[in-house]
């Protein structure tokens, strides 16, 4: 049973990723990154990791995928013309990725374990706990400044992303509240006396 | 039953994808960014597969700081994106050249 549900989930993760890569429509792409990132938050609950799988898919599928899908749809761009020059970049890319998947096959072909490697664990896994609990222990008691740390990355990713986006139109009226606060009552109506019959 | 290799060869798999991507869409910046997406979450399989069978805690600690950085890096690249198109009328990646660099 688990031996399938390796299979579908590597090959539907492995497809995923291709047509990602050549599908000629980008909202295609986004979709096939979302198959991409379900099938592996399936690897990892069946690796027993299940915190980061559902992480994997609030984050990735949630947020970062509804993120390209939204930029995709309102970004008014000719992708026909942007993908017409694939086929002239498909040697060079075919032959890039072959060097380094052989590399990567020698390299994992003579890896192995070090020796003594198992007592030197910096956090074994423990038996009796479940995933979350064990991740949030240690996370939030040997990790802590890391985890602060990434939450200021987060913070100036959001502040950097928004000054970046901001724009204030010229054609719109905004409230100036400075201008609001500094205005003088006294000046603000003049009373003129008007004599009847003559008008100003 | 399935090793760590399976696991290992599924992450570099997706891994030379992602590269595959990055020469195969150079003028297309948003293929661009899910190309790089695709290679960290390559990277995350490796560090929970490790995890998983060497019975250390600590690669899945790891790749929640990569999930971290990977959504902060998506994040910046698309509003990056988002202004320049404002400017220019475009996205291909050619024609950014404006500093000289």
């Amino acid at each position: 049973m688990s031996v399938f549900a390796f299979y579908l989930f590597a090959i539907s993760a492995i497809t995923g990723g291709l047509f990602t890569v050549i599908s000629r429509q980008p909202v295609h792409s986004v979709l096939w990154l979302i198959l991409a990132f379900i099938s592996s938050a399936g690897l990892f609950v069946l690796l027993g990791a299940e915190f980061v799988a559902m992480l994997l898919v609030i984050v990735y599928v949630g947020a970062v995928a509804v993120l390209f899908l939204f930029v995709v749809m309102m970004l008014d761009v000719d992708f026909a013309a942007l993908k017409a020059e694939m086929a002239q970049y498909m040697p060079l890319a075919l032959l890039i990725g072959l060097v380094i998947l052989m590399q990567f096959v020698m390299a994992y072909g003579s890896w192995e374990s070090a020796h003594g490697a198992a007592a030197q664990l910096a956090q074994p896994i423990p038996e009796d706990r479940h995933n979350t609990e064990a991740l949030g222990l240690i996370i939030y008691d040997q990790y802590f400044l890391l985890f602060q740390l990434s939450g200021l990355i987060l913070l100036v990713a959001m502040i950097g992303a928004i000054t970046l986006t901001l724009r204030h139109r010229k054609d719109v009226k905004r409230q100036d509240v400075m201008l609001q606060m500094s205005r003088d009552p006294a000046k603000a109506m003049e009373l003129k006396d008007i004599k009847p019959g003559q008008g100003l | 039953m399935i090793g760590i290799e399976h696991y290992l060869t599924v992450a570099a798999t997706l891994f030379v994808i992602g590269i595959f991507g990055l020469f195969l869409n150079r003028k297309n910046v948003i293929i661009l960014l899910m190309s790089i997406e695709l290679m960290l979450l390559a990277v995350n399989i490796n560090l929970v597969a490790f995890s998983s069978f060497l019975g250390d805690l600590v690669g899945q600690v790891f790749t929640l700081f990569v999930l971290t950085v990977a959504a902060a890096e998506a994040a910046i690249g698309l509003a990056i994106l988002v202004c320049f198109f404002r400017n220019r009328g475009t996205i291909a990646v050619e024609d950014i050249n404006m500093m000289k660099g």
